[in-house]
């Protein structure tokens, strides 16, 4: 009995049913238009999972979050149209494009601090948001870029996956979340993780252990900013349109929402964040700019009342609850 | 040539415009150290009210400037209060962030209360004056006088007054600052008055000339935040000085280089400046 009991409360086994609750999602929800909710959900949740690696633990707010996501996601769509890549080397490369820009714009502005760096990254963001609005002859300028073909069917091991469905679509973004999750897993439990936390709470300390924060920040901002491109690809072949506003300083500030309200520096925090304010979207969507307003709002009292978000809040409450029960 | 002296007579202008929104966010940023990002919707609300007092209202021009001035007086009180006073001892970024949700709540509640079109001013001091053969309207002449004007008012308001030296004590230095018995709280309103009226001062200058409209204070604020940074924080000088400085490089070289790119001018010197020295130009302390 006491083993069944163990077993039914193991983290892993409990991640394993659910990820296998979400792959049986496509089966049982016909509807199209949940199944797009739950694809925009995936792709943003990789996004905000990104933001919260150098925000959240290595307290570094990268404002350049929408650019980075924009980048990946026009790069992966002008390799695909203009070059003719397929799918999968389109979204490898674009990947490794944006991490360089993220390495150059990293190098600078990574040696500054707080708000410093904050800023630093915002002008960048503006940069990159101008130069595809501007840009024509590469992006298509303000009309954007149209047509972006969906992912070919791949094969593997005699089975072929096609993604020209919902489910289909929903199940390479479901593995590329699973991918970015457990990167973004192993690298929090790890020593680099461990370090990361050491320069968010104290820079000039952990430095003064020898320990090489430059690196660190590095290391967490190419990352960050290479996961972010991933959900790039996956939104412009998803979406099958971009146009200059998907790179702009908007969609950091959205991103930035999701974090932030489901919790800065927890796992399920950006996870948590990205489904409540989307859904939120979904349901308020005939509010139009009232919407926005709402949106601020909740910023605001967050962070002054509940600065750890709904999964810190609740954690800190939990640990209330059991230090009362001891 | 003529083309070269005009384009410093416009750059003067903007420039003038940044000065006045620098030197507000330099108080607030670089003196109580909060990052203030929405004085930029504070710029946009100014020039708002401003447009709305002379047409809907009918009001003279001054007079509806020195409206704008008192309301955004009391909006940036109220803000500090709100969201900002209660998160002084929090990180920095918390600042941030809220300012962030600040942006939200007045862009759409602009939005929805004037809609996205522009706004256009019925004429204002338009008469044409030829100088050394360039072609001037008073407006312009009046933003730069005006602007020179508060900034001398502003300057006699810190070295003469109570209240101004102890802004200026607070800049100096904090610890001794508040030894001394130096209320944080007063500061912080008075900062906070002075400089969103500054913004609003700033908008109804050049709205006249550039129209009024929703995003107006994106750029500006963020040009702002590249001067203080570049200016060097809390430097009142540093403020007009760098405020000048992006307005004549951005008019020269939307006229020389690109008026595509002229925009990220201000950006890429100030991602290249933090490459050189992390601290801005004249900045000592870091944040």
């Amino acid at each position: 009995m006491k083993a069944i009991k163990s077993i039914i409360t193991n983290k892993y086994f409990l991640g394993l049913v659910l990820i296998l609750l979400i792959c049986l999602v496509p089966v049982f929800i016909t509807s199209k238009y949940l199944m797009h909710i739950f694809i925009l959900m995936l792709i943003w949740s990789i996004a905000a999972l990104a933001l919260n690696l150098i925000m959240g633990y290595t307290g570094q707010a990268n404002l350049a979050h929408g650019g980075f996501f924009g980048i990946g996601a026009y790069a992966t769509a002008l390799l695909m149209l203009k070059l003719g890549f397929g799918f999968w080397p389109a979204l490898i490369i674009a990947a490794i494009i944006t991490s360089i820009i993220g390495f150059l714009i990293g190098l600078p502005t990574l040696r500054t601090k707080g708000s410093y760096f904050a800023i630093g990254t915002l002008c960048f963001n503006v940069i990159v948001f101008i130069a595809a609005e501007r840009w024509e002859s590469l992006t298509g300028g303000a009309r954007g870029v149209i047509g972006i073909p969906q992912p070919a069917p791949i094969s593997f091991l005699g089975v072929t996956f096609t993604f020209s469905s919902l489910a289909g679509m929903f199940y390479l973004c479901f593995f590329l979340f699973l991918i970015t999750l457990i990167i973004k897993y192993r690298i929090v439990h790890s020593l680099v993780g461990r370090s990361l936390i050491a320069v968010r709470e104290n820079e000039d300390l952990t430095s003064s252990i020898g320990l090489d924060t430059m690196r660190t920040k590095i290391i967490s901002f190419v990352t960050s900013v290479f996961l972010a491109s991933l959900a790039g690809s996956l939104y412009a072949v998803y979406i099958g349109f971009l146009d200059p506003e998907i790179a702009s300083h908007h969609v950091t500030f959205e991103v930035l929402l999701f974090v932030v309200l489901g919790g800065i520096g927890t796992i399920s925090g950006p996870i948590v964040g990205t489904i409540i304010v989307t859904l939120l979207g979904e349901i308020l969507h005939f509010l139009d700019a009232y919407r926005l307003v709402a949106y601020g709002l909740v910023l605001v009292l967050v962070i002054i009342f509940m600065p750890q978000g709904i999964v810190g809040g609740i954690r800190a409450l939990r640990q209330r609850m059991g230090e009362r029960n001891s | 040539m003529d083309l070269l002296f005009q384009q410093t007579l416009n750059g003067i202008m903007v420039g003038s415009v940044y000065a006045l929104v620098a030197l507000g966010l330099t108080l607030e940023y670089g003196i109580l150290n909060i990052p203030n990002f929405a004085h930029g919707v504070l710029y946009t609300l100014g020039a708002y009210l401003t447009f709305l007092t002379v047409t809907a209202l009918g009001y003279n021009y001054w007079v509806a400037i020195g409206c704008a001035m008192l309301a955004l007086a009391i909006m940036g009180i109220i803000i500090d209060r709100l969201v900002f006073h209660p998160l002084v001892n929090a990180p920095h970024l918390n600042s941030f962030i809220a300012a962030i949700g600040l942006i939200y709540i007045f862009k759409a509640g602009m939005l929805i209360i004037w809609g996205p079109d522009f706004k256009r001013f019925p004429p204002i001091n338009e008469e044409v004056i030829n100088f050394l053969g360039a072609t001037i309207t008073t407006q312009r002449i009046i933003i730069v006088v005006v602007t020179a004007l508060l900034i001398v008012l502003l300057n006699l308001f810190i070295k003469k007054t109570m209240a101004g030296m102890s802004i200026e004590a607070l800049a100096q230095d904090r610890e001794g600052a508040l030894l001394a018995g130096i209320n944080v709280k007063k500061v912080e309103t008075i900062v906070f008055a002075v400089g969103s009226a500054m913004a609003a001062v700033a908008a109804a200058l050049i709205s006249p000339i550039f129209l009024v409209y929703n995003t107006m204070g994106d750029a500006v604020i963020l040009k702002a935040f590249v001067i203080i940074i570049l200016g060097g924080m809390g430097s009142i000088p540093g403020a007009v000085i760098g405020g000048y400085i992006i307005g004549l490089v951005e008019s020269l070289g939307g006229a020389y280089l690109s008026t595509d790119y002229n925009e990220i001018v201000a950006f890429a010197i100030l991602i290249g400046v933090l490459a050189v020295k992390p601290t801005g130009l004249f900045g000592t302390r870091s944040h």
